[in-house]
């Protein structure tokens, strides 16, 4: 018998999981169980009480409404990779998708389990953290949201209680036209990415860029921002030489090291990954699939 | 006293009513409570895909999946392919044909893999067959009889086996 010994709960609704949570000392909740299940066969983590999300009503909608796309957590990755409304309304969160683990991992793994792991590295909480998402908590007072910016606390931590879970996420989406791209290194095709770049752009009538966004994974303990990139790509007229000076900053990143890489590699490739991302998002400017 | 219920699971068509203890792994339970040792188990961390089975028709790793959670599911494994005992699946012939196999632990999960993904994919490219088969690790083959496989299986399929 490979996991540890645990009370096993299976509830229903929300308001169940949110009142075992409140009692039930040493819980963990398990989603999809990618991340979790390893976890429990390494006797890594050892939980008193297992709270199966699985039977729970009503998070697994993936919807557009005004502009948002609305995921809930125990969407499927697999869902996410097939819904018409992604492909089309938000091509990043789709190239990521494709990126994340196997067929046989994104069939049982979950958006909310992805988000809430948070590896450094994960696709999905990338593309949180490039679209500007909102992660919509429940807990015993009631829901509230939390912007992604403030979701990770630290390393694998999310800002959320102990009493609390994720229920679903908005992601604000991007006009069209507007380019994308998400690219990493990993070694091998579905591994964790050592480092990952999400870039998406817009322009303006006269060729400018009129809105940025550049994220780093891989790099520090949550997802990067490169607000000072993006800042820089403000009103400028893209060119090669001009993107490949304006992404020297990712050089300057405090890095993260382990025994995947030093942090003198990932500087180097959130360089290179960054410009690549930003080449392409602006070759898909106008609406040309890549 | 270990916490154990009681699960109705259908494993290739057939309808099993079991004692389980709820912190056992489906492939576990498909092993050791149903003897049904096809499906293999190399990692037991969802990296080397030899667990692989379909759950109601998708695939996906048994080693990262509580038997409790199966409860009145579906769950297809390696011992459902073949239609019957002297008659192989068009997949199956074509690994023999194709060499897709050495020592054979991780047949069974790339099998359960390319079945699911055949029947979504009828005529796949070799590209296509090389991504649906990344989460599945053959440290015999180097991989080329698989591939060399899976399209042939494809065309059999195609032609009605």
């Amino acid at each position: 018998m490979k996991p540890p010994r645990f009370h096993y709960h299976d509830p229903e609704t929300v308001p169940e999981v949110v009142g075992l949570l409140k009692t039930l000392p040493n819980a963990r909740m398990l989603a999809g169980g990618q991340s979790l299940m390893p976890m429990l066969n390494m006797r890594l983590v050892l939980p008193d009480h297992l709270i199966d999300l699985n039977r729970v009503e009503g998070l697994s909608y993936i919807r557009e409404r005004d502009g948002v796309l609305e995921v809930g957590a125990m969407a499927r990755q697999r869902e996410i990779e097939f819904a018409a409304s992604v492909r089309e309304r938000c091509p990043l969160m789709h190239e990521a998708i494709l990126q994340v683990g196997h067929r046989q991992t994104r069939n049982r793994g979950t958006l909310g389990g992805s988000l809430c792991q948070l590896d450094p590295s994960a696709e999905l909480v990338s593309v949180a953290a490039a679209l500007d998402a909102t992660v919509a908590v429940a807990g015993p007072k009631g829901t509230r949201e939390i912007p992604f910016s403030e979701f990770p606390k630290t390393y694998m931590t999310p800002a959320i209680a102990a009493d609390e879970l994720v229920t679903g996420v908005r992601f604000p989406l991007w006009g069209k036209p507007h380019g994308w791209a998400f690219v990493e290194f990993a070694r091998r095709h579905g591994d964790f990415a050592i480092v990952s770049a999400a870039a998406l752009l817009e322009e303006d009538g006269a060729g400018k860029i009129k809105r940025a966004s550049v994220t780093l994974g891989g790099v520090g303990p949550a997802p990067v921002r490169v607000k000072e990139l993006e800042k820089a790509l403000i009103g400028e007229t893209v060119s090669e030489k001009r993107l490949r000076d304006a992404c020297e900053v990712c050089r300057k990143i405090e890095a993260m090291q382990d025994v995947h890489a030093p942090s003198s590699y990932r500087q180097h490739l959130a360089t290179v990954l960054s410009r690549r991302a930003l080449e392409k998002a602006h070759a898909r400017i106008g609406g040309g699939r890549g | 006293m270990a916490e154990s219920r009681n699960i109705a699971v259908t494993v290739n068509g057939k309808r099993h009513e079991q004692r389980v203890e709820v912190r056992l792994t489906l492939a576990d339970f498909l092993r050791q409570q149903l003897g049904l040792t096809g499906t293999h188990l190399g990692c037991e961390h969802g990296v080397c895909g030899a667990c692989t089975v379909l759950l109601d028709g998708q695939s996906a790793r048994s080693c990262l999946m509580l038997a409790v959670q199966a409860n009145e599911h579906e769950i297809a494994t390696v011992e459902g392919l073949a239609p019957s005992p002297d008659t192989l699946h068009p997949l199956q012939e074509a690994f023999r044909d194709n060499h897709g196999l050495q020592c054979g632990f991780c047949t069974p999960g790339i099998l359960m893999t390319l079945v699911e993904f055949l029947r979504d994919h009828p005529d796949p490219t070799e590209d296509e067959v090389r991504v649906a088969i990344s989460g599945n690790l053959c440290r015999c083959t180097g991989y080329q009889g698989i591939v060399a496989a899976a399209l042939d299986a494809a065309k059999r399929m195609r032609k009605g086996g």
